[in-house]
């Protein structure tokens, strides 16, 4: 087990981010930062604290359970759903940022780009992710990337949040290939 | 577990779960596409014996809104009614490839048989069978007491509900005692002694025979529905006789406090066992009930056939 | 053709051991060591002969419902389990209430020569509570009928049972009451209690039962008449049965094995095998027939063997039959219950399985001891068995049993009846 990210690196990507996306959208006044739980809520959280404290104004911050909209329910357990919270100005017209912990398969993004049709139409819809891992199954990009960690599949990328897991780390568990 | 046939198959824990994804799915039906992908593909029968509108319909809306397949084996029409037993109707429904059968049977003990004789490959869900249990109903029914009493999270301690009417027929009734008492909150059981069931005193309940006493102290109240068959049973002497004793008006609801709420399972017997002004009162929760059930329906069908049949642990 | 049989070895009636020879359908010799030659010989070492049973309450079914159960069937059914005389309830399609029909059962119980089939005659016409079946008709019949029940049915009104009761005793006949308020009992699904109220199932209370015992004893007993209490399961008709024989009162009362056994939680599965009229009743109800049984307030055991098909048991609960099967497994349940622990002797067995039905009935080759000179009525036991009860190899055409899977001890290795081999298991793969 490796450690990939600490706290300061983490901190520091989370800043970067938050400029490139203000850079890339002109500013934040039709923003909607959406964060997929449990992690990707926190990192959205926190993304939206930083631009407001840079552009000195609020920022439109909610949460995104994409559950319901998975392709792989009937191979587990039904899980138990987490929150959706749609800000105030809604997803209509608005450029929606979603915020997941890692970028892996696509298939979590996937389910979001729907779950997020069901809500309405945004302008536009931006991804920023903390890790890409690689092992794409889907054709999804995202827009922001805190740091590329190259892994082999049998490997596992451990994310740590202070909010949830008391700590601010990325880890990667097994051998590479 | 794998199917749904009484409140006691499901503990504290996953009957929270149940009001906590009910109250997720209900952000879906006030969003502007009200239709989910959840079960795709999966087959949902509603196999209703007995005549039941209102509760067909809410299963059949929660299935399609998760984008379930629906079909109906309704009493009307078909061949449950007499003759065609039950085995062989859920040969027929086995044969159709039912991911889960939602049955309504005036039978106590129909949704058991279905479950154990092995019929099906099914999760079975008990949409009321006889004078037994009726547990979506009382899930529905903890949910609209606790959004309104609890902010909507959490369980029912501290909370007082009264349960009015035929208990000894009420599957409704059955139901409630078990999951509200579950979820830590105080039953009374108000009726004339010749409606309650026998060893009611080994019930988790208080029982009273004073409908007056009993409304300033609680915070939400049942009422049951009378049926037209008990008039003849000599349960009570007249209809007009059990209204003044058990009936709910605008002068009882005037002896609860500000925040009481008023539930009624329907169909109601308005002028019976519910005046007019006190079904349409402001105090009356029984429209909103309706949209509960269809959110609860909706938690219930996601967390036991979403999944591989291995267990939902509850 | 079997003409003798020796038994060798055997504890005759549960007591000292010794060979018993039959010929010609009588006890022939009974002493330390008989070596004469039989066409059969039975090593009856550590077994057990009893008298054979004899039962006073069997659902033959036939004429009118011979999907269930036939007379022939059921005799072979009540070989397997030791019975050398059933009798034959009256609800058969159409009702036993008139000689014509008695006469029937009884030749085609003859015919099939396994058990005496004493047909039992309806207290009234059709069952239907009206009038008086042809009881004197019917007594004096080639089936001469002595035992007149409705069972399945209540006699429920006072005047028609206190007539019924005084004219049979000018052929000193018995009522056997099937005691049951209808009027308490509408459309009832089990015993009223706990369990009843969880499972939403209608109730059955107990004084529907207690409350006729009480009034027939009393009936009886004022115009002078014999009264037989049909599988009784209350522990208040227990106590009131007991209060009427310290009276001195003429009541004779039955209780089913599996009154002695089962209790209403088994309803709890929602099986209809359960479901049983009388129903299965609290521990505290089945604590009291066995006291019953052992102080003698229960004079006899009857097994209410009714079968049904599997159509009628594979549904919900309250469109199910009511009834069990019961004649194979009754002598196991009654020795596995009260023998085995020594709450009753082998003599108070004899009792309730053979001597006092009997003499109730008014059966004269019956219930008679062994010893030279009587007919061979014998059930040869063995204490040691076991057997697991199976639902597939049960002799009824019926397999409406709630004990399959269930073990019990002291099995019926043979029956003799008449002198005829009528069951006979290989005692030594038992014993073994």
């Amino acid at each position: 087990m490796s450690l990939a990210l600490n706290e300061s690196d983490i901190t520091r990507a989370l800043t970067r981010i938050s400029h490139e996306i203000l850079e890339r959208n002109s500013g934040s006044s039709d923003l909607t930062i959406l964060g997929i739980p449990t992690r990707g809520a926190h990192l959205a959280h926190r993304l939206a604290a930083i631009i407001s404290t840079i552009e000195r104004t609020s920022v439109q911050v909610g949460t995104l359970d994409v559950t319901l909209h998975r392709d792989d329910l009937r191979l587990r357990a039904p899980r138990p759903l987490m929150e959706t919270v749609i800000p105030s100005h809604g997803v209509e017209g608005r450029t929606v940022v979603l915020v997941d912990d890692v970028l892996f398969s696509g298939r979590t993004i996937r389910s979001a780009l729907d779950a997020l049709g069901e809500i309405g139409r945004p302008t536009r819809v931006q991804l920023a992710v903390l890790v890409d891992r690689g092992h794409r199954e889907l054709p999804i990009k995202a827009d922001f990337v805190g740091k590329n960690l190259p892994t082999s599949k049998s490997q596992s990328v451990k994310v740590s949040l202070r909010e949830h897991d008391g700590v601010d780390e990325v880890r990667i568990e097994g051998e590479s290939a | 577990m794998k199917h749904l046939l009484s409140i006691n198959d499901i503990d504290r824990d996953f009957a929270l779960t149940i009001l906590d994804t009910a109250a997720e799915m209900a952000k879906v039906t006030e969003g502007p596409v009200k239709k989910l992908p959840t079960l795709r593909g999966k087959t949902v029968v509603n196999l209703f014996a007995e005549d039941s509108t209102r509760t067909r319909i809410s299963f059949e809306a929660a299935a399609k809104r998760l984008s379930a397949d629906v079909i109906n084996f309704t009493a009307k029409g078909s061949s449950i009614s007499k003759g065609e037993s039950l085995k062989d109707t859920a040969q027929t429904l086995q044969a159709l490839g039912a991911d889960a059968v939602v049955i309504r049977h005036p039978a106590s003990g129909a949704a058991h048989r279905l479950a154990q004789g092995k019929w099906i490959n099914g999760t079975v869900i008990n949409a009321g069978d006889g004078t037994h249990e009726h547990p979506s109903q009382a899930l529905l029914d903890s949910y609209t007491i606790r959004k309104h009493l609890c902010g909507g999270t959490g369980d029912l301690s501290d909370i007082h509900v009264a349960i009015v009417g035929d208990i000894l027929h009420s599957r409704v009734a059955r139901s409630n005692v078990l999951l509200l008492t579950k979820l830590g909150a105080r039953v009374t059981l108000v009726a004339p002694p010749t409606l309650l069931p026998h060893q009611v005193e080994q019930w988790p309940v208080r029982v009273s025979y004073n409908f007056n006493a009993v409304l300033p102290t609680v915070d939400a109240v049942i009422m049951l529905r009378i049926q037209q068959e008990r008039m003849s049973d000599l349960y009570f002497p007249s209809e007009r006789e059990y209204s003044t004793l058990f009936g709910i008006d605008s002068d009882r609801l005037g002896l609860t406090k500000s925040g009481t709420i008023l539930l009624h399972p329907g169909p109601m017997n308005r002028g019976l066992e519910i005046s007019a002004e006190a079904a349409d009162s402001e105090q009356s929760v029984v429209v909103e009930q309706v949209a509960n059930g269809v959110s609860i329906r909706m938690a219930i069908l996601y967390l036991f056939i979403a999944g591989s049949q291995e267990s939902v642990n509850g | 053709m079997v003409n003798s049989i020796l038994i060798k070895g055997g504890a005759i009636a549960g007591g000292s051991t010794a060979d018993l020879l039959i010929k010609d359908g009588v006890i022939a010799e009974i002493s330390p060591k008989i070596e004469a030659i039989a066409d059969e010989v039975i090593d009856a070492s550590s077994l057990v002969l009893l008298p054979g049973f004899v039962d006073l309450h069997t659902h033959l079914r036939e004429p009118g419902r011979e999907n269930s159960e036939t007379i022939a069937t059921g005799s072979l059914a009540a070989a397997r389990g030791g019975y050398v005389a059933v009798s034959a309830m009256a609800n058969t399609l159409p009702v036993a209430d008139n000689s014509a029909i008695v006469e029937q059962v009884a030749a085609i119980g003859k015919s099939v020569g396994l058990v005496d089939v004493f047909p039992i005659g309806a207290v009234t016409k059709g069952l239907a509570g009206d009038e008086l079946a042809d009881l004197g008709s019917m007594a004096h019949s080639r089936a001469r009928v002595r035992v007149f029940s409705d069972d399945g049915n209540c006699v429920s009104d006072p005047l028609m049972m206190r007539r019924a009761l005084e004219y049979v005793k000018q052929f000193d006949g018995v009522i056997a009451q099937h005691a049951q308020d209808p009027r308490l009992t509408e459309d009832s699904q089990m015993n009223e209690g706990i369990v009843a109220s969880t499972l939403g199932l209608k109730g059955w209370p107990a004084v529907a039962e207690e409350s006729i015992i009480a009034r027939d004893i009393l009936l009886a007993n004022m115009v002078g008449a014999r009264l037989h209490i049909c599988h009784v399961t209350t522990a208040g008709g227990v106590e009131i049965i007991r209060w009427a024989k310290a009276q001195g009162m003429k009541v004779t009362a039955e209780v089913t094995p599996h009154h002695l056994l089962l209790t209403d939680e088994s309803a709890t599965s929602y099986d209809p095998i359960y479901k049983v009229n009388p129903p299965l009743r609290t521990q505290g109800d089945v604590d009291a027939l066995r006291q019953g049984v052992i102080d003698g307030t229960i004079d006899i055991i009857g097994t209410d063997h009714a079968p049904h098909p599997v159509e009628s048991k594979e549904c919900e609960w309250q469109n199910a039959a009511f009834g069990m099967v019961g004649l194979e497994t009754a002598f196991p349940i009654l020795y596995t219950t009260l023998i085995a622990n020594g709450s009753i002797s082998w003599e108070r067995a004899i009792e309730v399985m053979s001597s006092t039905p009997a003499k109730i009935a008014g059966y004269q080759s019956h219930g008679r001891s062994l010893a030279v000179g009587e007919p061979a009525h014998i059930a040869i036991i063995n204490p040691q068995g076991r057997m697991r009860v199976d639902r597939a190899l049960l002799a009824s055409k019926s397999k409406n049993t709630p004990f399959h899977g269930m073990e019990f001890q002291g099995t019926v290795v043979a029956t003799v009846f008449n002198g005829i081999l009528t069951h006979k298991v290989d005692v030594r793969s038992e014993k073994a």
